[in-house]
């Protein structure tokens, strides 16, 4: 698996990837079974499809008006969080928001960091920065704890440990935790617990990923069902909160339409059991909560989508996973056959900005454009079109002038665009396409049998010994 | 802009994935047929079937014979200036006031809602688009819609399953006009089958491109058929058709899809104009 600390320049070998993940039977039931459960249990939280889109549009129209002043709404956040004294960092690249986590680490003197969930700091690959440097950062999140106990990466934003089941993880715990061998998923979980409990107390600092940043209150809003988001930002005296500079909404309001879709859109619950809101640091009279609070706002090729009207709706995402949850190629391959921190469709049309076009040029390849995840997408990004802008600049022929998508034309092959011009050319040219209409189907039987990736799954087409055209000119005459 | 949806306000591009509720004309007394690139070569039976179906109905057919392709192959791969100049030789093929009748829901989508895209730029064009995308039906959607037909089931009892593709489904709700067409026949039962909306794996180029995906999709599609118990499949999609089939074959399964105007053709009499065939 590639890292991102040094991103090849090589495209991720996602074709390669799929296979192997295609040829694991175990992988595609845990995902299958998994899939068709998170898909159930979201259908039962949207019983009336009316009221779903009115809410999907309402979600969208709210993520619209705060992209639209997003600079805006950036500066009031960080001028309101300031006010309730959280400090606020800016990062242009991983590298940058790396770096400001580890100056704060070192100005505690920090040795252990404990983190909630945050796709961010996957983002930052901040495990292995810090623990390069002699911190050592410990995932609480239960299914992150399992992939970091595997080294291994999050296989899906939500649900990270979704590509195991409970036999994997009990063999896991045995060999590394030295614990008895139980497929009991309480049991497990309570092995987990223990674990983690003491590392809350014992943690410098606490980590964090937001789900909504809001800019009238200055408010960091963070969901999550195991409790350790809590314990990971009110235990530790030190709380640093990691988040794409996208996250911000205007209002308290806002996050009403926003927190109803993602839950729901999620994992099927009209609510998280936990959710945090946190304004600031433990104030003189307060008996608990960290005694600094940071936040670190990543654009890490945010700016770039946000630059194009079309591109920017990628920004609307509110990282629920439905889009994975629902997408036939992702339920197939998993997660890790992405080579990617997001994978799945949201994975397909964000990654670009973030590593490039050249090592990403197969992503928006990858998939049939049936369009299930738009029709899930709670905030109507419509990935499907996005999937093809980023097809159309991915293949358009490289340019002179600087570029606005990094690794514009990474696809482009001289020899595929002669196909498509002269494809362009017969299907402009009636003479033509009558002429080869006519040899096409009057050479049907020279049609070899063998016609490589096609024919690996299935029986070669035939072409019919007379065209529709032929046959409708003879029903209704030449027209 | 498209009659799909009002843009997001930060959107320049759309293309939403449900049709929403449509307004119907009356039954026309002409219609063209769009016979699409893949029935042409592989399923050219299939247009005689649909355009049968509509004479059925008492409308004269005009297939203009300089039609080729939507565009939507260079679409999809993101040609977009090849795909542009393809569904401008269409549109002028099509500038009449008839209704454009199309037996794939695919390619009725990319006439209807695609068009826009490709000529945003174009102001005068898209006046031409607006009017082909407002007379762009689906097949089915035409003759339950439009045409109001009542099909009598004249063969024996049978059961089937209706397989709809992905764009026809989500860009002209061709499954719902399907199942209500096949509702309309008391020998038919239709049975669904497993993860019945999900993609058979076809997807243009993506097939070629991500063979072995795309193989693993129509694997679990053909087997999803079998185990639905149906003895014949049906579907609007030649596209999928051409999947399916090729699967069939390759699996040593005799079952093979068609499409759903053969079905109508053969095994209905239309007791909206009073007859047979």
């Amino acid at each position: 698996m590639s890292t991102l600390a040094d991103t090849p320049a090589q495209p991720i070998a996602f074709t390669r990837n799929a296979r192997e993940a295609l040829a694991d039977a175990q992988l595609r039931r845990n995902f299958r079974g998994a899939m068709d459960s998170l898909m159930d249990k979201r259908r039962n939280q949207f019983p009336d499809g009316d009221e779903l889109e009115r809410l999907r549009a309402f979600g969208n129209r709210v993520r619209a008006r705060a992209l639209s002043k997003l600079p805006d709404l950036l500066e009031r956040l960080e001028a309101n969080l300031a006010r309730n004294g959280v400090q606020v960092h800016w990062a242009e690249t991983v590298e940058e928001a790396n770096a400001i986590v580890h100056g704060i680490a070192e100005r505690h003197a920090a040795k252990k960091v404990i983190k909630g969930k945050s796709m961010v700091s996957e983002e930052m690959e901040m495990n292995h920065y810090l623990g390069a440097r002699g911190v050592d950062c410990l995932e609480s999140d239960m299914g992150e704890f399992i992939v970091q106990l595997r080294e291994e990466k999050p296989s899906h934003i939500i649900m990270p440990a979704i590509h195991l089941n409970a036999g994997q993880v009990a063999r896991l715990f045995h060999d590394k935790l030295d614990v008895e061998y139980t497929e009991d998923v309480d049991r497990l979980i309570q092995v987990g617990r223990e674990t983690l409990r003491r590392n809350f107390f014992e943690a410098d600092i606490g980590v964090s990923g937001v789900n909504f940043a809001i800019a009238e209150t200055g408010t960091l809003l963070l969901v999550e069902n195991e409790g350790n988001g809590r314990m990971s930002t009110t235990v530790p005296p030190v709380h640093i909160a990691v988040t794409g500079i996208e996250k911000v909404v205007e209002h308290l309001r806002d996050v009403i339409p926003l927190l109803s879709l993602l839950t729901r859109s999620a994992t099927g619950q009209p609510i998280t059991t936990y959710v945090n809101m946190i304004s600031g640091p433990r104030k003189a009279d307060e008996l608990d909560g960290p005694q600094e609070v940071h936040l670190v706002l990543l654009d890490n090729g945010r700016s770039q989508a946000f630059a194009d009207g079309e591109l920017r709706q990628t920004l609307n995402c509110i990282r629920c996973g439905a889009c994975m949850n629902h997408c036939p190629v992702y339920t197939r391959i998993g997660g890790h056959a992405y080579g990617t921190v997001y994978p799945g469709p949201i994975g397909k049309i964000v990654t670009p900005h973030m590593l490039g076009l050249e090592t990403t040029r197969d992503l928006p390849t990858a998939s049939s454009m049936c369009g299930a995840c738009g029709e899930v997408c709670p905030v109507k990004i419509p990935i499907p079109s996005l999937l093809r802008r980023l097809r159309e600049e991915a293949v358009r022929a490289p340019a002179a002038e600087p570029q606005h998508m990094r690794g514009q034309g990474a696809k482009h092959s001289k020899k595929e665009a002669l196909v498509w011009k002269a494809w362009r050319t017969l299907n402009t040219s009636p003479g033509l396409y009558r002429v080869a209409m006519y040899a096409g189907t009057r050479l049907r039987r020279l049609m070899p049998a063998d016609i490589g990736p096609w024919t690996r799954y299935r029986s070669a087409p035939k072409p019919a010994a007379r065209s529709l055209h032929e046959l409708a000119r003879e029903h209704l005459g030449a027209q | 802009m498209s009659p799909l949806s009002p843009a997001p306000a930060n959107a320049t591009r759309v293309a939403s994935p449900l049709e929403a509720a449509r307004r119907y004309p009356p039954k026309p007394a002409d219609v063209y047929l769009f016979g699409t690139c893949v029935i042409d070569v592989f399923f050219p039976g299939a247009g005689m079937d649909a355009i049968r179906l509509l004479e059925r109905e008492g409308i004269r057919v005009h297939f203009p014979q300089a039609q080729s392709c939507c565009g939507q192959p260079a679409y999809t791969s993101g040609y977009t200036d090849e795909a542009r100049e393809v569904a401008r030789a269409q549109l002028a093929l099509f500038a009449g006031d008839w209704p454009v009748v199309i037996p794939s829901g695919s390619c009725a989508g990319m006439f209807r809602h695609h068009y826009f895209e490709l000529f945003k730029d174009e102001t005068q064009t898209l006046k031409q688009v607006e009017s082909l995308s407002a007379r762009t039906f689906e097949l089915a959607e035409f003759l339950l819609e439009v045409c109001k037909v009542r099909f009598e089931h004249t063969g024996a009892p049978v059961k089937l399953a209706l397989h709809t593709s992905c764009s026809a489904r989500r860009e002209m709700n061709t499954h719902v006009h399907g199942r209500a067409l096949l509702a309309q026949l008391a020998g038919v039962e239709r049975v669904d089958h497993d993860h019945e909306s999900e993609c058979c794996g076809f997807g243009g180029s993506f097939s070629v491109r991500m063979p072995d995906i795309s193989g693993a999709m129509v694997q679990d599609k053909t087997a999803a058929l079998k185990g639905s118990g149906a003895a014949e499949v049906v579907s609007a999609d030649c596209g999928c058709l051409l999947n399916i089939n090729g699967c069939f074959e390759k699996q040593g399964d005799a079952l093979r899809g068609e499409h759903l105007a053969s079905f109508l053709l053969r095994r209905t009499a239309s007791a909206s104009t009073g007859g047979a065939r």
